[in-house]
This record gives C-alpha cells, sequence and structure tokens, in this order.
C-alpha cells in the first residue's frame, strides 16, 4: 500500500451518551499506523468530545478524553473544529483541552493541533479529502 | 468500480442495515465491485447466525449470508466492537474462553486495519448508520 | 471535485440536514435517504432547508423510502428529484466521494 491517501474523520457526536465517539477515536489510533494524510474534523455536537474537565466517576464507565491529547504522539495533529458549531453552543477555544504535538521538522517545538475554522473552510477542507469517515 | 461498505447499525433496530443491503445488492447488480463490507459499533449485530426474525419479516443475517455465498463478498466484522457485543467465531471463541460462537456463514472477524485497508483501497467508501 | 452528501434524519427531530447543507460545497449532490425524506417535502416548517440551497446543491430522494412511509412524490418541494437504489449507486459514482450526515 504504497499510496497515501488524505483521510478526514468526521466527529458530530457528544461523548459517553451513545460510543460514537469513543469507538471512532478507536478508528483514528489504529489508522494512525497507516501513514496516510490523517484530519480530524469536529462539527455539532462533535464540539463536545474536546471540553475540559470530563470526569466519568460517577457513571463507572471508562473515561476517554485523555486519549485525545495523546493523538500529537501517534502523528495526527491535523484537528479542524468549526466554528459555528463552537458558538452555537456558548464554548470558545478555553473550554476545550489544548491539543498539542512536537514539530520534528522545527526542532521538536510544541504547537497547537487545533485549528478553528469557518463553515466554509471547513466544507473545503471536505473537499480536498479523499476519503470521509462518517459515524 | 471498487467500493466499499460501512455498517454502522445493528438489524431491525435501525434501517441503516436494510439499506446497505439493498444499496450492496444494487451496486453488484450494476456490475461494480464490492471490495469489503465493514460492520462496527452495533453494525456487528449483522453478523450472528442465531438470529430469528418471525417469518414474515425479512432475515438480514441471512441476506448478508446470501449474498456473500453468491457474490464472493467479503463480510468483517470488527473485532473490537465484536467482543464488547458478544460476536464471537471459533477463534474468538477458543482465546476468551467461551462456551460457543455464533458468527454467521459468510463473516469474519478482524480487526480495524481492515477498515483502514477499505478506505485506502477502494475508490469510494459509503457509510450506512444512526 | 464533488461530494454525494446522504441524510437519513428527519430534519425535525436532527439537525443533519441543516448541517449537511451549511456544510456542503457548492456543486455537491445531498440524497435524502431513511427518515430523512421528510427533509424533501414542501410546505413543512423546515422546506427552506431544501429550497434555499437549491441554487448551490443537488437535491434527490430515494424513492423505496419515500413509499415506505406514504409519502407521495407530489409532495416533494419542485426540483428535487427521485431515484432508486440504482439511482443512489449511480450517485456514489459519478460524485468523488460521499458524505453521510449520520
Amino acid at each position: 500500500m504504497s499510496e497515501t491517501k488524505q483521510f478526514m474523520y468526521v466527529n458530530r457526536k457528544a461523548p459517553y451518551g451513545t460510543i460514537y465517539a469513543w469507538e471512532s477515536l478507536e478508528v483514528v489510533l489504529i489508522g494512525a499506523a497507516f501513514e496516510q494524510d490523517v484530519r480530524l474534523a469536529f462539527v455539532d455536537d462533535g464540539v463536545y468530545q474536546l471540553c475540559k474537565g470530563q470526569d466519568t466517576t460517577g457513571l463507572g464507565i471508562k473515561n476517554f478524553s485523555a486519549t485525545y491529547k495523546a493523538l500529537g504522539d501517534y502523528d495526527v495533529n491535523k484537528i479542524y473544529i468549526e466554528k459555528e458549531s463552537l458558538d452555537a453552543r456558548g464554548l470558545t477555544l478555553d473550554d476545550l483541552m489544548p491539543l498539542v504535538y512536537e514539530d520534528e521538522n522545527d526542532d521538536w517545538a510544541e504547537k497547537d493541533s487545533i485549528k478553528v475554522v469557518s463553515s466554509q473552510e471547513m466544507a473545503e477542507l471536505f473537499e480536498q479529502s479523499d476519503v470521509l469517515f462518517n459515524f | 468500480m471498487k467500493l466499499s461498505i460501512q455498517v454502522n447499525e445493528g438489524p431491525y433496530n435501525h434501517e441503516a442495515s436494510v439499506t446497505a443491503l439493498n444499496y450492496t445488492k444494487a451496486a453488484l447488480e450494476a456490475g461494480h465491485e464490492i471490495f469489503r463490507v465493514f460492520f462496527y459499533h452495533d453494525g456487528v449485530n449483522n453478523g450472528t447466525r442465531y438470529t430469528t426474525p418471525p417469518q414474515d419479516d425479512m432475515h438480514i443475517a441471512n441476506s448478508w449470508s446470501e449474498l456473500a455465498d453468491k457474490h464472493g463478498l467479503d463480510l468483517v466484522v470488527c473485532v473490537a466492537a465484536a467482543q464488547r457485543r458478544g460476536i464471537v467465531d471459533e477463534g474468538e471463541q477458543e482465546r476468551n474462553g467461551k462456551d460457543g460462537n455464533n458468527i454467521a456463514p459468510g463473516f469474519r472477524i478482524s480487526g480495524l486495519g481492515q477498515l483502514i485497508e477499505a478506505g485506502i483501497q477502494s475508490e469510494r467508501l459509503v457509510v450506512f448508520g444512526d | 471535485m464533488s461530494i454525494l452528501h446522504t441524510v437519513n434524519k428527519s430534519p425535525f427531530d436532527r439537525n443533519s440536514l441543516e448541517s449537511c447543507v451549511r456544510l456542503a460545497a457548492k456543486g455537491g449532490a445531498v440524497l435524502m435517504i431513511e427518515d430523512g425524506v421528510y427533509g424533501a417535502m414542501k410546505g413543512t416548517s423546515k422546506s427552506e432547508v431544501v429550497s434555499n440551497a437549491m441554487n448551490d446543491l443537488t437535491f434527490y430522494v430515494l424513492g423505496p423510502d419515500l413509499k415506505a412511509r406514504g409519502v407521495d412524490e407530489s409532495k416533494l418541494i419542485d426540483g428535487i428529484k427521485v431515484v432508486d437504489y440504482n439511482g443512489f449507486v449511480n450517485l456514489t459514482v459519478e460524485n468523488d466521494k460521499v458524505q453521510s450526515w449520520l
């Protein structure tokens, strides 16, 4: 498999209420081993996946929010969040977990993985992708 | 054209598996190649041979098996999702010390890498779900 | 470059149709399937979501899902095309990729 495709994982669902968010993150982690050009999009309720302060001890189920912070170690560092989805939910970047990666091409400088984009920019990112994964 | 299908919902609860089945049939009839059908989330429940719907209802698991038999379809059930939901083949039965298995004919259990590979190898990926 | 979008939720229940229209680039195709077919009906509080986007996007609806729900084609917003499963497959082939608004 020498061919490199641009993969876009589209996350539109909130965590915990259903398993989609967690099981799609599992796909991203497995997919990282395939050395494709990987991007993640968070739109609609998907933005809730990245909120700070998640604590599932009262539920007894796994808190998988820390896994997002490890994405940078998997070379998954192109994470796009739709501004309109944040605005509609009264959220700003400060409400979200900071996600960073170390840039090997820039002396391992720590950089932000998250980029907030407009609906139009998000639509263009979808257009540029080769494969869209929806969960 | 080489197509792959992802099914995210189980039979009977959601129309997604019926839509996926009808879509797959139409694609095969039109002469397209189905590289793989990948069952994820509750979609793994399409792959149990213990499904016993009333006689006047569509038998979705059998429909997949028959389609696989007729066209040599590769029906792959995600192992992680299957383990959570109790879909077991002989290998999984042995590995996890279960007292039986329930995988339907024509289905096989494998890893998520099979979905990624389908995304790489196919010209289109079509996802059905909730 | 064009995307085939599928929408399978009633617009009265979920925001999938509105999100699809907001995030679909010009020239794309939208196919309403399953409960999504209710979004194709004229004279509803959600009909404008489709009619306002018709200059930029082409809308289709899956006929077998319409019939199953007893929705007559005369109830559809003008300009929406009805396709069968074979037509669904053709739309997949004619566009470059598929985005499912689950």
